[in-house]
């Protein structure tokens, strides 16, 4: 635990709400744009945490907070663990945890909704582990270490050990990100196909905690997307940058498919890129 | 995982020689194997402790008393009726049991690994030998026994116990069975498993007593069987603690075929069709398994170079550096480990262990997760660094692998608990197949991990449906709605005992991850093993949440759930729940005490989790026992509204106004994912592939030894 | 949020169309949602009747505090054309506290969006002036038991 790792690891649990409010905002704006509109400004996702913060707390039961407050939890320490250093997997296997409280929140309160929306949350889960897991791999097969900080280390860009993975990556990130056409379980702006599944009965500071805590991921995220470039620092950021605006431009573009294609894709997607990259990279490293 | 020295590469193709075992051979075998030899099993203990005999006489009565005293309260509760009686024997020889194993674990596990010599048994090594053939003899006419009632289209299974008794019967009439001078011994790993059928096994024990009394409540149409059922009970205890301190390959296969009959016995328990079809089926299985170990035993005693009948020097064989005795070693390992395979329901032997739930939940409990099937690995896990580095190894693995996915992903499709449980068993033994199979030291402590987990979760999990099911009357999934609310204690031990399954910082996740970073080290193999891993372990996330999410969704309108539930019952439930969030909280104090001193004995060099990681693991249980416990002590109001049902709420969140005016039940259930897997065109693709691997297994094994 | 009361569609479309390029709703950062419990502004178009007065005042209850309601259109100001009709109500506030009128039948999107702006700014007066008292309908408003509030509020 160096003093790096540390200020690391607390310039992200400060500064990633900033930025990840900004991503969503960006996210708007250029949303709107695409679809002719002039959108909203730039910082309006934090008017709407503090107004949800504002507002009254009702719930449906008394152990919905006791979830919200896990899942806020564990992604923020997923995330201050990456950013840390430390090792990958157990970055992974956190961030599950978090994802698992948040689906054990919409089960509790039981309703339609809600109930359909965790489900088809643990699909999405299921549907982009695998790659996620063979992402990871492929890092540790050409650094030799599953930390991150050895993995920053390497001094060429992993991205020429490992492009397909990183296309798998970019595939599976549509699902993390929730956007269409995997925005199954609950989706942003008006697309209503379960009300707002996942997130239906919160509202109020759970809700605004749990906008927060999905822009903690997403920072985390383009900081596994930067992994990919991250011997430029620049470039990496860029490259960050433009995944991120894929993701946009795909929401725009494609409509919502049902969870078959998604679990069936993003397996397949996973085992063509990721699993064919790594035997490569195995063979040439041996 | 940092291991000190790189895993082996796999070991050169020699010639066999085919000269068979001639005698000056022999004699250089007999005194390579001496007691200070270079592969004296001896090296294995600690030099520099010296364990008096004062210690060395003390182990050998426990290890002593471990194997016999459990047929004191099985010969006991063979005779007793009286509920009052049974109860007070069962809890006081659990309890006996249980306090045993533990002062062995203290007592034993600064010793390291120890070796009994003959003499100290007090009884003629010849006398002992005649014995356990006669046992064994004794097992094959008990089933043969029971073979009576087949139906003539599964004449092979009659077939096999009498082929079974006859290769064992024609190795020890032939008088060429090796003197065996160290029968008993015990190491880290034994005592590992011995804490686990101890403290566990008796647990579940106790767990039965008021089980069993409710079970019989139900069902009253069922003969009352508990005196047989608590005889078996015990004496399948004692063949477990057998299974564990067992050097001598015969008196292991004696437990070994023990076990095969408890559980044959015990599935039929209820003697229903059913129950004695899927008791049949199990038999037939466990035999086939059976087969390979008498097979092994047979060429061990005939045909090998090594002219031993000693695990530690099978094992041994495989360090000597004779690559000869490494490929006789090989084949033993091979063999067994195919016994292993049957016994811990790898596909293709699955079916055995799903029809085995038609048992009382104990019986599921205590042989069908914890312990008997742990057996099957403990064996496979034991002739690990003989399997590192072959291809031989990597097959048995590949089989593991191929069992962990598909039977994970079958479990979604499954809204029975006990098939969901089941399904989840064998998937976890196929990851400890796969660990073992590897091979390598890093694989070994991720399996040694997964084994001490997965038991205590899987009890805990086990008796809780038990428990459940007698409560609301069915074990269905989707019946068990709302259980954190209308019954707490049974909900939350449900939840910790899934938590930990496949949650971090949880056991089972500790050993999932130390098992990806130990698969994704191999160097000489592709990695197909790590991607069987991330594949596998996804539908696993699935199908806990979405049970997770069943127990603790808070139901509409209020649930009268019914009943007391037994003394017996929550306490044990309460100790395991207990325990398994102990165990993960304390696995760095385990890993540092047993099993790494363990992988260091057997491969002569260290591994261990890094110490950031398991602080950050640490931090995380914290956090997670913290979480809830913060939550409790608050009491802020809350204002509670309706659930959205689109405005037409009739009765809060139960009811709402439906088309044509009617008033409709809310409801709300899972995803099964029936339209999209089924279980059966998996399965049959899951055993073409299983089978498919263990003949590519057997023909490596055999290119090896050059009979090809 | 939007609710349909009982409107002939017309003014719903209008609300749709705010959400379109040509007049875009979002600029003043608003989005629809479909979730009372995510939502401040509830737009209701058409009357209240016997049918929907139940759901009205449920989703009304779903929303957290501060919240404002809007009624677009003539149908959810007073009634409209069928206000004298055996089974309407009235306009929305017969039943639960409106804070902007939009009349117009169908009234423009622009008009929409200046009640909805207009509305924004009773919400904020409503957030400065702290937590509220909860709302309990008229006992003379059936379907008020079914109004779907339960346990205690919290002040």
């Amino acid at each position: 635990m160096t003093t790096k790792s540390i200020a690391m690891a607390l310039g992200y649990v400060v500064l990633a709400p900033v930025i990840g409010g900004l991503l969503a905002g960006v996210d708007r704006v250029i949303s709107a744009r695409m679809q002719g509109r002039k959108g909203p400004p730039i910082m309006q996702p934090f008017f709407d945490v503090f107004k949800l913060l504002a507002k009254q707390y009702v719930t449906v039961n008394k152990f919905q907070s006791f979830y919200v407050a896990g899942f806020a939890i564990f992604t923020i320490v997923a995330g201050a663990l990456f950013f840390a250093g430390g090792d990958l997997l157990l970055v992974i296997f956190a961030l599950t945890v978090g994802g698992i409280f948040l689906v054990l929140g919409a089960y509790s309160a039981n309703s339609p909704y809600s109930t359909i929306g965790a489900d088809r949350e643990l699909l999405q889960m299921m549907a982009y582990e695998p790659m996620v897991i063979l992402a990871a791999l492929g890092l540790f097969m050409v650094t030799k270490s599953f930390r991150v900080a050895d993995i920053l280390a390497f001094p060429k860009p992993l991205i020429e050990y490992l492009p397909a993975v990183f296309l798998g990556f970019l595939f599976i990130l549509t699902i993390k990100f929730r956007k269409s056409p995997f925005d199954l379980s609950s989706s942003h702006h008006a697309h209503q196909e379960l009300v707002r599944g996942l997130t239906t009965e919160f509202s109020g500071r759970a809700l605004a905690l749990i906008e927060v805590a999905h822009w903690y991921e997403n920072v985390l995220l383009l900081g596994f997307v930067y992994l990919f470039v991250a011997t430029n620092v620049w470039l990496g950021l860029a490259v960050c940058a433009a995944a991120y605006f894929l993701e946009v431009l795909i929401d725009n573009t494609y409509a919502r498919l049902t969870w078959k294609p998604m679990v069936v894709w993003s397996w397949v997607v996973a085992g063509v890129f990721g699993v064919a990259n790594i035997m490569v990279v195995h063979s040439l490293l041996k | 995982m940092h291991p000190t020295t790189p895993d082996a590469a796999g070991g050169p193709d020699l010639k066999w020689p085919t000269d068979g075992c001639d005698d000056q051979r022999a004699r250089t075998v007999t005194s390579r194997f001496q007691e200070d030899g270079p592969l004296s099993p001896h090296r294995f203990e600690p030099e520099h402790l010296g364990f008096g005999n004062a210690t060395k006489r003390l182990s050998v009565k426990l290890i002593l008393f471990l194997l016999l005293f459990p047929l004191i309260p099985a010969v006991l509760l063979a005779i007793t009726g009286h509920q009052g009686i049974r109860a007070i024997i069962v809890r006081l020889s659990a309890a006996a049991i249980a306090a045993a194993s533990i002062y062995a674990a203290w007592l034993f596990l600064p010793m390291g690994a120890h070796f009994f010599e003959a003499g100290r048994l007090g009884v003629s090594m010849h006398l002992l030998d005649k014995a356990v053939f006669g046992a064994e003899m004794l097992v094959a006419a008990v089933l043969l026994l029971f073979c009576v009632r087949l139906k003539p289209i599964q004449w092979w299974i009659p077939l096999l116990i009498i082929v079974q008794a006859g290769m064992i019967a024609w190795c020890e009439m032939g008088g060429e069975v090796p003197e065996s001078g160290l029968p008993l011994y015990f190491d880290q790993f034994s005592i590992i498993m011995a804490l686990i059928i101890g403290i566990i096994g008796s647990l579940i024990c106790v767990y039965a007593i008021s089980y069993m009394e409710d079970y019989h409540h139900h069902h009253t149409e069922m003969k009352d069987g508990r005196k047989g059922f608590f005889f078996i009970f015990f004496l399948f205890l004692a063949a477990m603690f057998g299974v564990v301190f067992c050097n001598n390959l015969i008196w292991l296969y004696l437990c070994w075929e023990i076990t095969t009959l408890s559980s044959f016995l015990l599935i039929g328990y209820s003697k229903t069709d059913e129950a004695r079809a899927n008791a049949f089926r199990a038999l037939g299985m466990n035999l086939i398994g059976g087969l390979g170990f008498a097979f092994a035993i047979v060429y061990l005693v005939k045909w090998s170079p090594m002219h031993t009948i000693e695990l530690s020097q099978v094992i041994s064989a495989a360090t000597s550096g004779d690559a000869g005795w490494h490929g006789a070693a090989l084949i033993v390992a091979i063999l067994i480990s195919f016994a292993g395979l049957a016994k811990a329901a790898q596909m293709p032997f699955s079916s055995w262990l799903l029809g085995a739930m038609v048992a009382p939940t104990p019986v599921s409990a205590l042989l069908h997760s914890s312990t008997m099937v742990k057996a099957g690995v403990f064996v496979i896990v034991k002739f690990a660094p003989v399997l590192m580095g072959s291809w031989a190894g990597y097959l048995l693995a590949c089989v593991g692998g191929i069992t962990f996915l598909m039977t994970s992903i079958i479990a979604i499709t499954q809204s029975n608990a006990k098939r969901v449980l089941a399904y989840s068993t064998i998937a976890n033994l196929g990851l400890i197949v796969m660990c073992a199979g590897v091979g390598t030291p890093a694989a070994v402590w991720a399996a040694i991990m997964l084994i001490i987990f997965h038991a205590v979760a899987k009890a805990l999990l086990f008796l809780g449906v038990g428990t459940i099911e007698h409560r609301i009357g069915s074990r269905d999934i989707e019946d068990m709605g709302g259980l954190i609310v209308s019954r707490p204690f049974l909900g939350l031990v449900m939840v910790i005992g899934m938590l930990g399954m496949f949650l971090a910082p949880f056991g089972m996740l500790i050993s999932k991850w130390a098992c990806l970073e130990a698969l994704s080290t191999i160097s000489t193999f592709p990695p197909i093993l790590a991607v069987i891993l991330a594949y596998g372990s996804a539908p696993t996330l699935f199908f806990w949440a979405k049970w997770m999410g069943k127990v603790v969704s808070v139901p509409t309108s209020p649930l009268k759930i019914a009943g007391v539930i037994g003394k017996d019952e929550s306490v044990v439930l309460f100790l395991l729940a207990v325990m398994t969030v102990l165990a993960s909280g304390l696995f760095p104090l385990g890993a540092k005490g047993a099993v790494e001193p363990y992988i260091g004995a057997v491969y002569g060099q260290a591994t261990a989790l890094s110490a950031g990681n398991v602080t950050i693991m640490v931090i995380m249980l914290g956090l997670m026992v913290l979480l809830p416990l913060s939550f409790l002590g608050r009491r802020r109001e809350v204002q509670l509204v309706s659930t959205y049902l689109a405005g037409a709420n009739i009765e809060g969140n139960a009811t709402f106004l439906g088309s044509i005016g009617a008033k409709q039940q809310v409801g709300n259930r899972n995803y099964y994912l029936a339209g999209f897997l089924s279980e059966r065109k998996l399965s049959t693709a899951s055993i073409i592939l299983s089978i498919a691997a263990i003949v590519a297994m057997f023909v490596a094994v055999s290119a090896r030894a050059g009979c090809l | 949020m939007h609710y349909d009361a009982s409107s002939c569609n017309g003014c719903d479309i209008e609300v749709l169309a705010c959400l379109t390029p040509m007049y875009d709703i979002e600029r003043f950062g608003i989005i629809n949602t479909g979730n009372p419990k995510h939502a401040d502004v509830l737009l209701i178009t058409g009357s209240i009747n016997e049918q929907n007065t139940p759901v009205v005042l449920n989703l009304y209850n779903q929303m957290p505090n501060p919240k404002v309601v809007c009624a677009i259109g003539i149908c959810a100001t007073s009634g409209g054309i069928f206000r004298e009709c055996y089974n309407v109500r009235g306009g929305v506030d017969t039943l639960i506290p409106v804070d902007v009128y939009v009349p117009g039948c169908a009234c423009r999107p622009e008009a929409i969006i200046d009640g909805v702006v207009k509305a924004l700014s009773v919400l904020e007066q409503k957030r400065a002036a702290g937590p509220q008292q909860p709302f309990v309908p008229h006992p003379a408003v059936s379907g008020a038991s079914h109004s779907g509030q339960h346990a205690t509020p919290n002040h």
